[in-house]
């Protein structure tokens, strides 16, 4: 390819990985650094490659290849990170710099578009997504397909991940989505609330939990119709120009409620909301219009403590709980105190804090699934804190970490004794909302 | 370059562990936190020592070069595969951390995180003093190969202070033990503290016995704001020779205070020149009467004001000052040369003079701050690698600070190590003759001199590059 060293910089924002010192302070919080114990594996080894290529000393872009794409994208080394290395900015970057120069073969190429530019951004298919699990539930094909043992011979590992599948939403269900709720007593905000696709289409009831959550805590809940896809999936994985479509066509739909705050309940969508300011800084003319957006964008727990918690909680007996933090939600979004309020705010429980509360699950987006080993190897690190902790219950306010700590329970042979739940899902049933 | 057969024997050598081969691998090595970046042609990972001695005496055989790394937090060069080689990750060997109250020692595996040890030590009431700032992520082998320190120096000495036995292979690749598990041992030349502060120059740590002591019962802190930096000196002087031994004396000068205060306001009086912060360990009985008197010293030499934190919160407050002076500093600019240029104690105020001149004369940002109480100072230049023309400035201000320190009685580094960054000035404070010696030990340990070649020991010609 014919470019200059200049544009490759550019591209790859080798001025921002000047910043690093290479102190190594983002080391001992680094997950893949953990678990695969090699630099090249570590944020200041990672940074260091993108480097190298800003000063030309490494010409064949492939080699950056493995070393970024079994990176998490959790940025707990950002938080780690003494003199404010813009870590994510620069994965971000430098992955889609690789993206654009990749030739994908075929049926991977076909598969990403799919995904990436007819899946997850639309409403339908998503939908479409969720029947079909009711359906493959109703029909009896996953039983057969759990009894013949199929399940095993699927790529992906998909086997493993069908087991931990939540219920499905019927279509009636899911016929039934809130467009309006009206805050119960006096209003204390007017709230829109964030569906996302994935949360919509595979974890409905946690969304109409959040809504009617919402109301009783005294917020207007409108739910827009014209939003979509958040664009994290996309962003993560290099996909630039479709994060930025996804983020506008969002800045669109909310702008049409005049709402104190733009609502969410899934951390990984919640950070990439709150990064939209910085998706779109440059483009003059969203930039200002992005930056309310973001500004706007909160996380349920935040807003449900500002309204002064969720009233009336039963009390709950003998059950230790402990709660796997969403690393964009602590890391990207800050919001760490007001889930635990929450928790402690639920009469009875014992809350148990596990050690190294803040690294990552190892779901982190579609990472299970496309660096399955790498992540069950994370997984199990983080399986063996939560079993010190002996709590039954594990509280996420992500899907995908719920989807993984279900996983765990499943490997680890616990599902009798322990529970994953979303945050939204205990407080409810708490509230003795069904 | 490694032939095809080295390659080969290498990976025959090492089956417990692994070999690193791949460019993005070995890229990974190739950096510490100073400057430069050197290619090696592989990495070994091992967890054991045989395996890992039979390497080096493969390597020895060859002329391989070798290069000992812990985390790389070096701030002198002290881990770069400088020429080419093998870089042997030590930081994988991380299984053993005993501590054994009855001996007061803990026995470590070089790749333990100094943190670590700390912890352990704290649990059973004991103390491990050795706190480099970097110790959450620098090893103890790295620490025993630079002979880190921290502010505790000041009252308990540095790392080779605290080593009492070693396990290590040679540049030949026979594995030795030096020293023991008691406090007193004089057979023979100390040759643990011979390796301790070698730099991975005389062979590399498996394994060692470190000292511990009792940890003191309680602390307590203080800070005190003056308007012109000799009054902060002469405070400094002035506690010491009291009879009060505080375990942590810091200074900053204005530079970083602004610094400080424009990256996290925390109320620092920006028009101050100097603010000392000081940390008294021992009996709580006693700490507080010792407080009261350094209160006092310092308002006779003219503090504008003596702070005293009520509680934890408060003192942790304090000491958050100074841990964003690092942080805060390379907001500035993205360049940071941190110096550890150390002079005797008296000498301060003469060396703080020193180096207002050579800001001035050669007109770079330099920021003062560092562990006051034992003379080891933190001059750090904060400039911007891509300006080649600022750079040249920076080069010749380092050079002069090494000379000012030298000429005051001091010393080029007072924990940072040589590496290859300032073996150039070797000679000037050693002498042709004292260099000499140092460099017959050298021989003498490793013949064909493959363990970390290009370090402390400067190249004909090798001159202070920055750019
Ligand atoms: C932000 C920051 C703050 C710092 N603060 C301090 C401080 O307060 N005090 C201080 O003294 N230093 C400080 N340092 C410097 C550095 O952390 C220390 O020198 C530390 O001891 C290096 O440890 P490491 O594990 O990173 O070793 P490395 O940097 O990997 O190696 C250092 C040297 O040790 C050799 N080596 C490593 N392991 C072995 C072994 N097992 N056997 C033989 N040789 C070995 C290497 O060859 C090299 O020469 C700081 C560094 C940074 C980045
Ligand atoms: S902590 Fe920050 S500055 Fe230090 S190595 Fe990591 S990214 Fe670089
Ligand atoms: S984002 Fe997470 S996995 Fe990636 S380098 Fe940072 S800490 Fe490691």
């Amino acid at each position: 390819m014919n470019e200059t060293m200049e544009q490759l910089r550019q591209e790859f924002q080798y001025d921002k990985t000047n910043q690093c010192v290479q102190c190594g302070y983002c080391l001992p919080v680094c997950p893949t650094y953990m678990s695969m114990g090699k630099e090249t594996h570590s944020p200041r080894g990672r940074i260091n490659l993108v480097k190298m290529v800003g000063e030309g000393r490494i010409t064949d872009l492939s080699v950056l290849e493995e070393p970024l794409s079994l990176c998490l994208g959790c940025r707990a080394c950002e938080t780690a990170c003494p003199t404010g290395v813009e870590y994510g900015s620069i994965l971000e970057s430098a992955r889609a710099a690789l993206v654009k120069r990749k030739t994908f073969s075929f049926p991977t190429r076909l598969v990403r578009k799919m995904m990436f530019k007819k899946v997850f951004p639309s409403k339908s298919l998503m939908n479409f997504t969720g029947h079909s699990f009711w359906l493959y539930e109703k029909t009896g094909v996953q039983k057969l397909m759990r009894k013949s043992k199929l399940l095993h011979k699927l790529p992906h590992h998909l086997g493993e991940f069908e087991a931990i599948m939540p219920k499905a939403a019927s279509p009636k269900q899911r016929a039934h989505s809130y467009s309006y709720v009206k805050a119960k007593g006096e209003r204390k905000y007017t709230v829109a609330f964030f569906t996302g696709c994935i949360m919509d289409a595979m974890f409905h009831k946690i969304n109409d939990l959040s809504i009617r959550l919402l109301a009783e805590a005294g917020c207007d809940v409108y739910v827009v119709d014209k939003q979509t896809c958040c664009g994290a999936l996309h962003a993560h994985s290099g996909e630039m120009n479709d994060a930025k479509e996804l983020a506008k066509r969002n800045i669109i739909a909310f702008e049409e409620i005049e709402a104190d705050y733009i609502v969410n309940n899934a951390g990984g969508c919640g950070a990439m909301l709150y990064e939209y300011a910085h998706l779109l800084k440059e483009e003059p003319k969203w930039k200002e219009r992005a930056s309310v957006f973001s500004a706007k964008s909160k996380d349920i727990s935040q807003i449900l403590i500002s309204c002064g918690g969720v009233p009336d909680l039963k009390i709950r007996e003998n059950e230790r709980v402990t709660y796997q933090r969403s690393c964009h939600m602590t890391n990207v979004q800050k919001v760490t105190a007001e889930p635990v309020q929450l928790l402690k705010g639920i009469p009875g429980i014992q809350f148990v804090e596990m050690k190294e509360a803040n690294m990552c699950c190892g779901s982190a987006g579609i990472y299970n699934m496309v660096n399955y080993d790498e992540s069950m190897k994370i997984l199990d690190e983080k399986m063996k804190h939560m079993k010190e902790t002996k709590a039954t219950v594990i509280i996420t306010t992500n899907p995908g970490c719920l989807l993984q700590m279900k996983l765990g329970i499943e490997r680890e042979n616990l599902s009798s004794s322990v529970k994953a739940l979303h945050l939204i899902e205990y407080l409810a049933d708490a509230a003795g909302m069904k | 370059m490694l032939t095809s057969n080295q390659i080969m024997e290498i990976n025959h050598i090492v089956q417990i562990g692994r070999v690193l081969l791949d460019e993005h691998d070995r890229y990974s090595y190739s950096f510490d936190a100073s400057f430069g970046t050197y290619l090696p042609d592989a990495v070994v990972q091992t967890k054991h020592v045989e395996e890992l001695a039979e390497l080096v005496k493969f390597a020895n055989q060859e002329g391989i070069p070798i290069y000992p790394r812990g985390q790389s937090t070096s701030l002198s060069g002290g881990p770069l595969p400088v020429q080419g080689g093998i870089v042997i990750d030590l930081s994988v060997m991380n299984d053993i951390l005993d501590i054994d109250e009855e001996d007061l020692v803990a026995v470590v595996s070089p790749g333990v995180l100094t943190s670590a040890i700390h912890k352990a030590a704290e649990e059973k009431g004991l103390m491990y003093p050795p706190d480099p700032s970097s110790s959450h992520v620098s090893t103890i082998g790295g620490n025993m190969a630079e002979n880190s320190g921290g502010p505790r120096g000041l009252k308990y000495g540095v790392t080779k202070d605290y080593v009492i036995g070693l396990e290590v292979i040679t540049p030949e690749g026979e594995i030795i033990q030096t020293g023991g598990r008691t406090v007193k041992n004089v057979t023979g030349y100390d040759l643990t503290k011979l390796i301790v502060g070698s730099e991975g120059t005389l062979g590399i740590i498996t394994k060692a016995i470190l000292r511990l002591i009792p940890k003191p019962p309680a602390t307590a802190t203080l800070m005190a704001i003056f308007s012109n930096l000799v009054d902060a000196g002469r405070a400094i002087s002035n506690i010491l020779s009291s009879g009060i031994l505080p375990s942590k004396m810091e200074l900053m000068d204005q530079a970083s205070i602004i610094a400080v205060e424009n990256y996290q306001p925390m109320g620092l009086p920006k028009d101050a020149e100097a603010i000392i912060l000081l940390e008294l360990d021992g009996h709580p009985l006693a700490l507080q009467d010792e407080i009261i008197q350094a209160e006092r010293l310092c308002y006779v030499v003219g503090a504008s004001q003596v702070k005293i934190p009520k509680n934890d919160m408060e003192k942790e407050e304090i000491w958050r000052a100074r841990k964003l002076v690092s942080p805060a500093i390379v907001r500035i600019k993205p360049t940071k040369i941190s110096e550890d240029a150390t002079v005797p104690r008296s000498k301060i105020p003469e060396m703080c003079e020193r180096l207002q001149e050579i800001k001035r004369r050669y007109q770079v940002h330099l920021v003062l701050f560092g562990h006051a109480g034992d003379g080891n100072l933190h001059p750090n230049i904060i400039c911007d690698k891509s300006d080649a023309e600022e750079m040249e400035r920076v080069e010749k201000a380092v050079a002069e600070i090494f000379t000012a320190a030298v000429e005051l009685g001091g010393t080029l580094s007072g924990e940072h190590g040589i590496g290859n960054m300032k073996a150039p000035f070797m000679e000037m404070e050693l002498g042709t003759v004292g260099l000499d010696m140092m460099k017959r030990i050298k021989k003498a340990w490793d013949p064909n001199n493959i363990m970390n070649p290009g370090k402390i020991f400067p190249e004909p010609g090798q001159k202070l590059e920055l750019k």
